[in-house]
Parts: structure tokens; C-alpha cells; sequence
């Protein structure tokens, strides 16, 4: 789960990280006003769970409070990356002297945490690793023991050269160590972490990404969902325990298992289609999942045909059949349905669908390119 | 032969009074999986009950279960909340092998205890994984029995029904396995493609690989440069996810594109240029293993 940066801002914060203040408008007006309050230039930025914000025109400087009200009426209800802004953070602009980045993610070559920090900030990561690798210096965490403080002070020499920058940024890179761990994080970021002429650092951008399986416990976290940042679809699938995302291609796929699933995805481009989603239907043969899962991909306008790709293991076949069968029954669905299902009784879930007047089919290749060619009719 | 489990396998099943942990001990027994202990936090001493009116004692603790029954592999069915300790206490237990079925274990959690299980030379496979099948030896985990048969096929894998449909597909045509292996869909994983590709290259009783990998990561990419210097034996492998977008958590927790890394046609590429025939279509497996055993 992504959240905004105003919200890791908060955890941040909470963290003791040095973060400018800042507040959130939705509407031009709100913008104008707490610019005025914080008097002198401000930054608005577009909240969206997407990079490249600066680059989409997502991110202004403002030296008036009236340009802050014209600046956050043109990013509202922008687009960025296909995500639509309904909020903007503003901040008093800062003095800069010097760009770093600091981030931790979760590292699955070193098995555990692990910091990249470079003194070339203000830029894509990926970019700064690519073109001068050497300026990025990559430190794990032993899960263990936690940041231990010689090697947080070896994060922040590596960064700068004045013993007071050193000192503020080892306890800065502790803190976020701390902020990441306390969040259940899979991903946060600084970039740029600055310098001042003043002799302050501090953290004027914000990027977490949490950690799934970690909301479980993690309440006050997970209030920070934000459903306006997803397509309603996504929020139905998450709430009826299903693994969906939408894509825009116009075959419906109902699969299950996740390998399976992405497979069958890439069959239908194989075929010459294009898939409208995915989506894990689980283990189940559970009527309800299968209405839910069918009502989140008949509520995509843009779906022409279903296609069902079952492989029953420990599920049998003919359980998944008749929970199709019950589910149709109750909701009506005005596209083609096509289904496969191969595996433990096949031969009667296979009489049970046709019974019910259903195409069915044991072949994988055979049932994508049905559904391909339903779709392109 | 096989690999990691065998018919000398015995198995402490934690979870056992679980609604997952019964329904699949029972399974595995009903196969002829040697399962000789459980364990259940408080209901130390009553018996679980398998096929035949077979007995499992079951322990409060790990330490007490290998004590009492020698128990060499464990398979953890317990719920995501309490799933890192259980994997913890059974790397302290004295077995070998811990077998991670749960899916959404915190990767945090995970951190700690690959590290653990590392420091004491125990191997863990997954979490979020189906576990593995050594045909006519031993299953440990939920891999359908009915879809496997004795051959001389390895077969390792990140996801669960994707693998049955190859698994089932190879058994359709004759082609048994030694030992399908699904090593799981999580970001942090204890065992992956290098070691099971090695497990396989040194049994002798494997005469060829299906290698199915997906997005997310770059274990595959790895795994390809092992089998160019490391193997004799032929690879075919399938990677998933050709059509998934950037940035977007393809049910698997680690199958996720990070930026522009570890995308499915750079894994595909990784393994066309170390010598492994990639299959299209998951229907393809099949002839490139008849082709690469011809």
C-alpha cells in the first residue's frame, strides 16, 4: 500500500525527522489561504501515488498567495500517471545548498533492509546507479541488531564532509530506520534530503510504501488507505478478499492462483487480445467469490468477454463448477462467458457447465482463444 | 532419488489443529508422508487423528516434537500473525528443513528469521509457497498428489497452480517427476531457483529442469547464469507475468516490477542467452523437454 507524501511527512515527523510544515487543501481557495497564512514563497504539490510529479507539472513554486490559488486550481484534478489529484500539500519553499537521497527498502538479494544513500538527490535513483554507481553507497541492516550507530554515521559521512551536517544526519538516517521499521514498511524515501545555508538538514520530500501483510497489525497505518486513489473496482476486490488490478484491455479474467493467473494474462496477448484484468480468485469454490468476483469485472464498461481459467488441485473442479453455476444464477451478466477447468474431476465439472449451458473447456490455449475471439467479434 | 525430502523424511506438522494444518496432514499421510508429531501451543498430548485411524501425537513445543520423535522437517500451516515464530522455533528445533506454507507473513518478520535460520544452517522454503512433492517418497505441503507421477523430472517454481498446470501437463504425456518443488511467492524467500537448480544438477535420478519463474526480483536472472556455468542438465523454463504494468503488486507479494527491474522480458532474455529454452505458452513445456531429453 502506497501512501502520500503529506502522510509520511506525519510519519516523519512523528519519527523526530526534521520535515518543513506543511498542510493539505482541496479545493484553490483552501490553497490561497495557508499560503497566506505561511506568507512568503510557497510549494504546491500534487498528493498522487505516482513519481514524475514535477515533470507532470504537479509541483509549483509560488511567491504570492494568489499564485498558490492559481497554481492549485491547474493541479487539481490533474492527471498524473492516470491518477486524478484531489489533494495538494502546501509548504513554505526552503532555502536549498545541497540535494541528497536517502531511502531504505526491504533488499531480496541481502534478505533485510537496506539503506542507499548518495549525495546526488533531487533525481531518480535508478538514474544516479545507472550513470555513476560509485555515488551511491548501499549499507544492510542486520534485522537483528537494528541501524547500529556507527554505521548510521557512516550513512551521513558518506553524504557530507561538516561534522555538524554528519551529526544531524546520523541521527536522521536512525530516525528513518526507526519511522520504517514502526511502519511496517517496504519502501521509504528522501529525496532530497537538504542542507540550508543556515547549516539545517532536513527532509522536504516523502515517499513510504507499506508493507501489505503488515496492516494486520498495524492499525493507524492502514487508516491511511486512500480508496479515492484507487479505482473503485480495486477497493470491491480488496474488501471481498480478492487479488485484482485493473488493466485496459476487454477480456474479463477470473483465475486462480497468481502465477496462473499472470500466464493467462500473457495468453491472451498471445492470442492477439488484451487482458482487462487481473485477478486471483483464490482456492475457493465459494459461491460469494465468484459473484464478487464476477460483479468487479462486469463493472469495467470496457470487458466484451470472461474468461475462467481454473486448475483444481486441492480444490476439486466440480465444487468451482457448481459455484459458477450458483453464481450466474444470481447475477446477470450480458457479455460471453467462456471457461476451462482441468484437474481433479474435471470430466463432471466439465457436465455440470454444459448442463448449465456453458462453453467449456479443458485446454487452456483453446478457451483463451475462444475468449479472444468473443471479445474481438 | 529426489530433492530435500524423501521416504526417510519425518515430519512435524505445526498447525496440526489448524483448519489448513488438519486437512493437509491428513492428506500428506493419506500420500505416505511419514508425519510423526504436531504441534499446537496448549494442546500438548492429544492426538490428531489421520487416515485409518492412524495416531499423531501431538506437542506444545517444537523442541519437545524432535526430541520425542526425531522429526528431520517441519511444515508450517499457522496464520500470518504467529507464522515467523513458529519458523523460528522450528530453526532452533534441531530439523533441517522448515517448509513456510503461510502466505502474507510480514517481510520484516521474514528478515529476522532468514537470518536466524542462516546463522544455524537450516533450510526454510517459502513462506507463501505450496511446499514439495517427491512422487511415490514424500509430500510435505499442498501440492495435489493426484497430478504427479515417478520420473526423472525436476520441476522448481515461484507460484502453486501455475506449476500443477506444468506438473500435470508433464504427467499427462508420461513424464514423471523426481521432485516439484515450488519455492514460493514472497519477496524474502529461504530457498531459491540456485539451490534447488544445484539440488537437482547433483541427483542423479534428474535428468532434466522445468524452471517457471515470474516477475518481481532477479532470481530468475541469477538462476540463468548458474545453469550456463554450474549445469549440465537441461533447463526449459516459462516466466509469468509478460503483460503485468509497472509498480502494481500481481497478487504474489514479490511479483511486483520495481521501477524498470524485473520485468518478465528481461528474465526471458537472461534465460535465452544462458542456454534455457523458454516456452512461450505453458503448453510448450512439454515439448522442450521432450526435445531437450531426445
Amino acid at each position: 500500500m502506497d501512501i502520500h507524501e503529506y502522510q509520511a511527512k506525519e510519519r516523519f515527523r512523528a519519527a523526530g525527522i526534521p520535515v518543513p510544515p506543511d498542510e493539505i487543501a482541496t479545493t484553490a481557495e483552501e490553497a490561497e489561504a495557508i499560503a497566506s497564512r505561511y506568507g512568503g514563497m510557497v510549494v504546491v504539490k500534487a498528493q498522487v501515488h505516482s513519481g514524475g510529479r514535477g515533470k507532470a507539472g504537479g509541483v509549483k513554486l509560488a511567491k504570492t498567495a494568489a499564485e498558490a490559488r492559481e497554481h492549485a486550481s491547474a493541479i487539481l484534478g490533474m492527471e498524473i500517471n492516470g491518477l486524478t489529484v484531489h489533494k495538494v500539500l502546501v509548504t513554505p519553499a526552503e532555502d536549498i545548498d545541497t540535494e541528497a537521497y536517502v531511502g531504505v527498502l526491504v533488499d531480496r538479494k541481502r534478505q533485510a533492509a537496506t539503506f542507499m544513500v548518495s549525495p546526488e538527490g533531487g533525481m531518480d535513483i535508478e538514474q544516479v546507479a545507472a550513470t555513476n554507481p560509485d555515488a551511491i553507497l548501499k549499507l544492510t541492516v542486520d534485522p537483528r541488531y537494528g541501524l547500529l550507530p556507527h554505521q548510521a554515521y557512516w550513512l551521513a559521512n558518506f553524504l557530507y564532509d561538516d561534522p555538524g551536517l554528519i551529526k544531524q544526519t546520523s541521527r536522521i538516517v536512525a530516525q528513518l530506520y526507526r519511522s520504517f521499521v514502526d511502519s511496517g514498511a517496504s519502501m521509504t524515501e528522501i529525496n532530497p534530503l537538504i542542507t540550508t545555508p543556515d547549516g539545517d538538514v532536513k527532509a522536504i520530500d516523502a515517499k513510504m510504501s507499506i508493507d501489505d501483510s503488515e496492516l494486520f497489525r498495524r492499525p493507524d497505518v492502514a487508516a491511511m488507505r486512500d480508496s479515492s486513489a484507487e479505482p473503485p473496482s480495486e477497493t470491491k476486490a480488496r474488501e471481498a478478499g480478492l487479488s485484482y488490478v485493473k488493466l485496459d484491455g476487454d477480456v474479463g479474467c477470473c483465475v486462480n492462483g497468481a502465477g496462473l493467473a499472470m500466464a493467462t494474462m500473457d495468453l491472451v496477448k498471445y492470442y492477439g487480445g488484451e487482458p482487462a484484468n487481473f485477478l486471483d480468485i483464490g482456492g475457493s469454490s465459494n459461491p460469494d467469490k465468484v459473484v464478487a468476483a464476477l460483479e468487479i469485472i462486469t463493472s469495467d464498461p470496457n470487458v466484451k468477454a470472461i474468461l475462467f481459467n481454473i486448475f483444481g488441485g486441492i480444490t476439486r473442479c466440480d465444487d468451482v463448477a457448481n459455484g459458477i453455476v450458483e453464481a450466474t444464477k444470481r447475477i446477470e451478466i450480458q457479455v460471453p462467458i467462456v471457461i476451462r477447468l482441468t484437474g481433479t474431476n474435471e470430466e463432471a465439472a466439465l457436465r455440470i457447465l454444459e448442463d448449465a449451458g456453458f462453453s467449456a473447456y479443458t485446454s487452456m490455449d483453446a478457451v483463451v482463444e475462444k475468449a479472444v475471439q468473443l471479445a474481438n467479434a | 532419488m529426489s530433492i530435500f525430502i524423501d521416504s526417510d523424511t519425518k515430519l512435524v506438522v505445526q498447525g496440526i489443529t489448524g483448519r489448513d494444518g488438519s486437512f493437509h496432514a491428513f492428506q500428506m499421510m493419506e500420500y505416505g508422508t511419514q508425519v510423526v508429531a504436531g504441534v499446537t501451543p496448549g494442546k500438548g498430548g492429544q492426538s490428531f487423528e489421520g487416515p485409518d485411524g492412524a495416531a499423531v501425537p501431538i506437542f506444545n513445543s517444537m523442541d519437545e516434537a524432535v526430541a520425542r520423535t526425531g522429526a528431520n522437517t517441519s511444515v508450517v500451516y499457522v496464520p500470518p500473525a504467529f507464522a515467523a515464530d513458529a519458523i523460528l522455533e522450528a530453526a532452533d528445533s534441531g530439523v533441517d528443513l522448515v517448509v513456510a506454507i503461510t502466505e502474507g507473513v510480514p517481510v520484516l518478520d521474514m528478515a529476522r528469521a532468514h537470518a536466524f535460520a542462516r546463522d544455524k544452517g537450516v533450510r526454510i522454503l517459502g513462506p507463501n509457497c505450496p511446499g514439495l512433492l517427491s512422487p511415490g517418497k514424500s509430500k510435505v505441503g499442498i501440492l495435489p498428489a493426484q497430478i504427479v507421477t515417478e520420473g526423472d523430472i525436476g520441476v522448481v517454481s515461484r507460484s502453486g497452480t501455475l506449476t500443477y498446470e506444468a506438473v500435470f501437463q508433464l504427467t499427462n504425456v508420461g513424464l514423471g517427476q523426481t521432485t516439484c518443488v515450488g519455492i514460493g511467492g514472497d519477496p524474502l524467500i529461504g530457498t531459491s531457483f540456485i539451490d534447488c537448480l544445484e539440488a537437482f544438477e547433483a541427483d542423479p535420478d534428474t535428468a532434466a529442469v522445468v524452471m517457471i519463474g515470474e516477475i518481481g526480483g532477479t532470481d530468475e536472472q541469477e538462476a540463468a547464469t548458474f545453469v550456463k556455468t554450474s549445469m549440465s542438465k537441461p533447463v526449459v523454463g516459462f516466466i509469468a507475468g509478460q503483460t503485468a504494468p509497472p509498480g502494481r503488486r500481481m497478487g504474489h507479494a514479490g511479483a511486483i516490477i520495481s521501477g524498470s527491474a524485473g520485468t518478465a522480458e528481461e528474465k526471458i532474455k537472461a534465460f535465452e542467452e544462458n542456454g534455457i529454452a523458454v516456452a512461450k505458452r505453458p503448453v510448450e513445456i512439454v515439448d522442450l523437454i521432450k526435445e531437450a531429453l531426445a
